[in-house]
């Protein structure tokens, strides 16, 4: 229903704009304290408008890092974090996508059984079965590795039941016409499947990278060195240091670094995810 | 080239549940076969088993000279058009006709001149370039017709191809499968369970019901001489009267109390013995009482343009008379039907099949 009355847009506009207001601000400040030294910061009266320190912070931040705990230049984390998300989103998608072919278009035995165990997973997120899963990373000898950081968490039952249910709206007859065509299951996988299956993949791509990007316990359970460190535990260990001061600017210019991947990921992606959230044209 | 032969196809589905009980029947090369029945009847079933997307249960299916039973749909040699169309929505027209070729590794310039040509026929040269959502039903219909004329395959499959458009562009595809098919003269199979464009189209009508045969036939023969009282209401529109009636003696039945005379009649039926008489409403004409007649009384009309369809009951069945408009008075409360002897049908009760001569 779209209603158009001059009161009712009036009190729409006022609720977003509250809104956005409430979400907007704490990143408006967290944008604007990467622009200040840390003395503006820490004198507890930060000017509403940026300062002049931007160009110093970031390629600092970047090249350098924080001066006393970590010492690990934060484009190094970020490339870490890069490689953890990217792994885990495409690794994630191989693995879902296979297994959503599997189980909807092969008959094997214990196929029921099969899905189910994979449902079942969902269930069981990382934080339950980190222990056990820890001890197989280690003892594979994956502790400090990208292997370590991606492989445990590319196994998604979300992913296998998107897909899934996005196979079960393709009708039989599209297969059989494949069949007929000559097209073998691999031919059928890959020229009618992955094709119709992109705005799906997208949508999971964003979900995953996302996912993946903003990991904390895990490769805080598994890195030790800090040039594997993702860049959600660097902004950590900046400020938590406590027998120093935390250089606020550095931190905050790190947290808007960290914000920015995503967002591009979102941005470029956001016309395709929409789409495979709501596909209904086949 | 090629004709299809089945013997005694058989489809078992898991819990014995037999949707194809025994088939036999022999498609000649180049002809057009239709399979009608109701829902249910086991005609898709069977289609799908000579397609292949079926495994058979038992009995043989052949293609030409060569036994199909064990062979991918791929490598039957075959085309099939879906109820759906089932085109691919990503690819091009183009690519949905060239695909089955692509993958036999037919060459580029073949593939494009088998293409071009398809499109020519259909009359979608167009749209070659467009997807198939931003067609209409009718050409979609083209677009799959056309992915199976590429292929030159021995035998075309349709299942059902015309059930999704609108009555109007129905008749207008009916007509072009048809000219379609004589012009290229493959042996083509279509499963329909409209009755209508089963008579049009087909030079063999097959009537199937329970997963068996009940007829087959040229749709001339099937409507003038139907074999069971299922095929006799199955074809033909508005369907034919079933009265119950008992023998009287050689060419002659009553139906309450009235007698009429038949052409058509088995020797030896015991006088007294139940019988089903059947009558098209097409073939009854309003006339004069006399040595074979029926009276049935009116309950209403129904206005058809051209005809009228007058409802009522003989000797206490509904009964239905065709008759050309003005033909007999809209207002007549009772009706004197004239019976033509060649056009009465009898039908065993117990049994279902006809009871004509040998």
């Amino acid at each position: 229903m779209v209603e158009n009355r001059p009161y009712r847009n009036f009190l729409a506009y006022l609720v977003l704009t509250i809104g956005i207001v409430i979400v907007a601000f704490p990143v408006y400040l967290a944008i604007l304290a990467s622009t200040f030294d840390a003395g503006t910061i820490a004198n507890g009266n930060m000017p509403l408008l940026p300062g002049d320190q931007a160009v110093t912070n970031y390629t600092r931040t970047i090249f350098e890092g924080a001066s006393r705990t970590s010492r690990e230049p934060v484009g190094g984390m970020m490339l870490n974090s890069f490689i953890m998300a990217m792994g885990i989103a495409v690794g994630k998608i191989l693995i879902s996508i296979l297994s959503a072919f599997a189980v909807v278009y092969f008959n094997f035995p214990f196929r029921k059984t099969a899905f189910w165990v994979i449902f079942i997973t969902l269930m069981l997120p990382v934080e339950v079965r980190i222990y056990p899963t820890y001890k197989i990373v280690a003892d594979l000898g994956l502790l400090d590795t990208y292997t370590g950081l991606v492989l445990p968490l590319i196994a998604s039952a979300t992913g296998t039941l998107l897909f899934r249910q996005f196979f079960m709206t393709i009708p039989d007859e599209l297969l059989e016409a494949s069949k007929i065509d000559g097209a073998g299951a691999f031919r059928f996988f890959k020229d009618t499947l992955i094709p119709l299956s992109i705005t799906t993949i997208a949508a999971l791509f964003v979900i995953q990278f996302i996912y993946g990007w903003n990991q904390y316990l895990w490769p805080l359970l598994i890195t030790t060195k800090s040039s594997m460190q993702t860049i959600v535990i660097g902004i950590k260990k900046m400020i938590t240091t406590q027998d120093a001061l935390t250089e606020w600017q550095i931190a905050m210019t790190t947290a808007v670094l960290a914000m920015i991947p995503p967002v591009l990921v979102v941005i470029f992606m956001q016309r395709l995810f929409v789409k495979g959230l709501v596909e209904t044209e086949k | 080239m090629a004709g299809v032969t089945l013997d005694t196809v058989r489809k078992v589905y898991t819990g014995n549940v037999e949707a194809v009980k025994g088939v036999s029947l022999g498609i000649k090369d180049g002809s057009f076969c239709v399979l009608v029945g109701p829902s249910g009847c086991g005609k898709s079933t069977l289609l799908r088993m000579i397609a292949g997307l079926e495994t058979i249960s038992g009995g043989a299916v052949k293609i030409g000279d060569r036994v199909v039973n064990e062979v991918e749909p791929a490598d039957r040699d075959i085309a099939m058009v879906f109820q759906n169309y089932a085109l691919y929505p990503h690819m091009s027209v183009y690519d949905n006709m060239a695909y089955g070729l692509k993958n036999r590794g037919t060459p580029k310039d073949e593939i494009e001149k088998r293409v071009k040509e398809a499109a020519r026929i259909l009359a979608i040269e167009p749209f070659l370039a467009r997807k198939p959502r931003q067609l209409s039903g009718g050409q979609r219909q083209r677009v799959a017709m056309g992915r199976a004329i590429v292929r030159k395959p021995q035998v075309f499959l349709f299942d059902e191809p015309l059930s999704n458009l609108d009555a109007k562009l129905r008749v207008q595809m009916r007509v072009e499968i048809k000219r379609l098919q004589r012009a290229l003269g493959v042996t083509s199979i279509y499963v329909t369970h409209d009755q209508v464009e089963a008579m049009t189209l087909s030079d063999q009508l097959v009537v199937m019901s329970g997963g068996q045969i009940e007829q087959v036939g040229t749709p001339a023969e099937v409507y003038r001489r139907p074999e069971t009282r299922f095929v006799a209401t199955f074809i033909g529109s508005p369907p034919m009267n079933i009265l119950p009636g008992k023998v009287e003696g050689p060419g002659r039945v009553s139906v309450g109390g009235q007698t009429i005379s038949v052409t058509d009649m088995r020797d030896g039926l015991a006088p007294g013995s139940a019988i089903e008489v059947g009558l098209r409403p097409e073939d009854v004409q309003a006339g004069a009482a006399g040595s074979s007649s029926l009276t049935m009384d009116v309950d209403f009309v129904e206005e058809l343009g051209a005809t009228q369809l007058f409802h009522g009951k003989v000797a206490g069945t509904e009964f239905v008379v065709q008759a050309s408009t003005g033909q007999i008075p809209a207002d007549s409360r009772t009706l004197t039907l004239s019976i033509d002897p060649t056009n009465v049908h009898l039908f065993d009760p117990q049994t279902t099949k006809r009871l004509g001569r040998a």
